[in-house]
């Protein structure tokens, strides 16, 4: 079984049929790009997958643990739901960064807040363990949830700024977003999303609202998560990248999709005609 | 009738108008966050009658309602007439809660979708992405329309004066009595001076925000 697997997700809104069985799988460590024309599905799927709209047929299996069923899931608690979305990060096309916190905030906040849930559990446990082990005292709780609380806070601080280091924003850790550019505004948000240590990472044309001499430096940090083999769906419309970058590619048109394989068989052998004339009118666009 | 004498019954006046004031604005600001909570729920029912009733208190005179308030649990059921600062505090709570309601929900819903759904993939609660994700950006966007709102207050407590509350204005006017006018212009100076602080107050609050946009 592969790490990732989708089977026959269908989507409808109102009356069109947005995405009609698509289904693909993903090995651990691989980088998948979605390319495809416009209003053919690609953030539709990757909204499912990561729980933001629910498909109204398909599963979704990861690392084994069965994640998505329909119908089932319509009727999953949103707490469900919250802790089967930490399995997938997403970057926005939009960054949409949280502009009242600074870069380092940004990248912990969510972290934290995970945080304050599990020692809000953690008490309880403690709690409960209290009414029958004598040896578990009032001190005795509030120093093991104050020392794990530090060490847990620290942690958090560590792999931020690890991950500021490694998106190369180092400098700009204090700084607020709008006093960064659209490229480090897309790396604080690729550290943000890393930040909550997805299985899967996925991007919505991360490079699509930036100017063209900022997108080099997105997809440099991106190509660097590839070497940690990181699993990641890119959906993008840069072909160059696609090509370099991907260990597979899939390409989508009307909701289906029509053709898979490698950056090879996709770009240099593309077999059906909507894929032909979909680079073909990539070729043509970039000689206008 | 000296300027002294005239000064410490404004002042009298003027405590009444600071009461109406603060009272009213230490009610209404959390009393229009449940109504915005009831004019944008999910829930229809609840939001069809929460939006209907802001719709009448915004569209009905304030001094209307301060006569309604005052006057009609007497009339139509025989209650005793409440104190006449408690129906305007009622009158004032309950208009002012409707407005700013209306303030608050054009601030959430200019923030984007992105905001809600960036903190959601970040596995957070609905209540986390409401109160560390979008309430301070929407506290930066209604500043400026909650500043023109609160200066318009202290200039509406003068309308108490209708059911013969003793606010600064009814003061002055009754100076008119003994061929006084001055003390009308002197009551101005008081709103001017009230607006003045609240507009540096604002002023400083906006600078204070300056630090990120929205
Ligand atoms: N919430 C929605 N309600 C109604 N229709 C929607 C909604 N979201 C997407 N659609 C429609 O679904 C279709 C696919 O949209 P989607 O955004 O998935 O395409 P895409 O492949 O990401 O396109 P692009 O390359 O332009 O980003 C479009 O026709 C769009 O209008
Ligand atoms: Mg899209």
């Amino acid at each position: 079984m592969a790490y990732l697997d989708i089977e026959n997700f269908c989507k409808k809104f109102d009356n069109t049929e947005v995405l009609k069985g698509i289904s693909f799988s993903i090995e651990k460590g691989e980088v998948v790009s979605i390319i495809g024309s416009s209003g053919s599905g690609k953030t539709t799927l990757l909204r499912c997958m990561n729980f933001l709209e629910t498909p109204d047929e398909g599963k979704m299996t990861l690392d084994g643990e069965r994640l998505l069923q329909c119908p089932q899931i319509k009727k999953e608690k949103e707490s469900v739901l919250r802790s089967k979305r930490l399995n997938f990060g997403l970057v926005f096309q939009s960054f949409n960064l949280f502009p009242q916190y600074n870069v380092l905030n940004n990248v912990t906040l969510a972290p934290l807040l995970l945080l304050k849930t599990k020692i809000k559990e953690l008490k309880k446990s403690l709690k409960e363990k209290k009414k029958t082990d004598k040896t578990v005292t009032s001190a005795y709780i509030k120093k093991t949830i104050s020392e794990y609380k530090e060490e847990k806070k620290k942690e958090i601080d560590n792999d931020a700024k690890l991950l500021l280091e490694k998106t190369g924003l180092t400098d700009k850790t204090f700084n607020y977003p709008c006093q960064l550019s659209g490229g480090q505004q897309q790396r604080v948000a690729i550290a943000r999303a890393l930040a909550l240590k997805p299985k899967i990472l996925c991007f919505d044309e991360p490079t699509s609202a930036l100017d063209p001499e900022l997108t080099g430096e997105v997809l440099k940090v991106i190509r660097s998560l590839k070497n940690e083999n990181r699993t990641m769906i890119i959906v993008t419309h840069e072909m160059g990248f696609a090509k370099n970058v991907s260990d597979k590619v899939i390409f989508m048109s009307d909701g289906v999709v029509v053709e898979s394989g490698s950056p090879k068989e996709i770009f240099d052998n593309p077999k059906s005609e909507k894929l032909k004339s979909f680079l073909i009118n990539l070729e043509n666009k970039e000689n206008i | 009738m000296d300027f002294v004498t005239v000064t410490l019954k404004l002042l009298e006046g003027f405590l009444t108008t600071c009461e109406i004031f603060f009272l009213t604005l230490v009610s209404a600001l959390p009393l229009g966050l449940l109504v915005v909570f009831g004019s944008m729920s999910k829930f229809k029912p609840l939001k069809i009658i929460v939006r209907g009733i802001v719709w009448i208190i915004r569209g009905t005179p304030l001094m209307l309602q301060v006569i309604i308030i005052y006057y009609v649990p007497g009339l139509v059921f025989n209650l005793p007439l409440l104190p006449r600062l408690i129906a305007v505090f009622f009158a004032f709570t309950i208009n002012y809660a409707c407005y700013f309601s209306e303030i608050y929900r054009s601030g959430i819903e200019s923030i984007s979708k992105g905001q809600y759904e960036a903190g959601q993939v970040l596995g957070m609660t609905k209540g986390q992405v409401f109160f560390r994700v979008i309430f301070m950006q929407v506290i930066k966007i209604i500043v400026p329309p909650m500043s023109n709102e609160i200066i318009t207050l202290v200039k509406d407590t003068s309308l108490a004066r209708v059911i013969l509350v003793a606010e600064i204005l009814k003061y002055a006017e009754e100076f008119t009595a003994y061929g006084l006018i001055w003390p009308l212009f002197y009551s101005g100076v008081f709103y001017l001076l009230f607006v003045g602080v609240l507009t540096l107050i604002f002023g400083k609050i906006e600078k204070k925000l300056s630090y990120y946009k929205v």
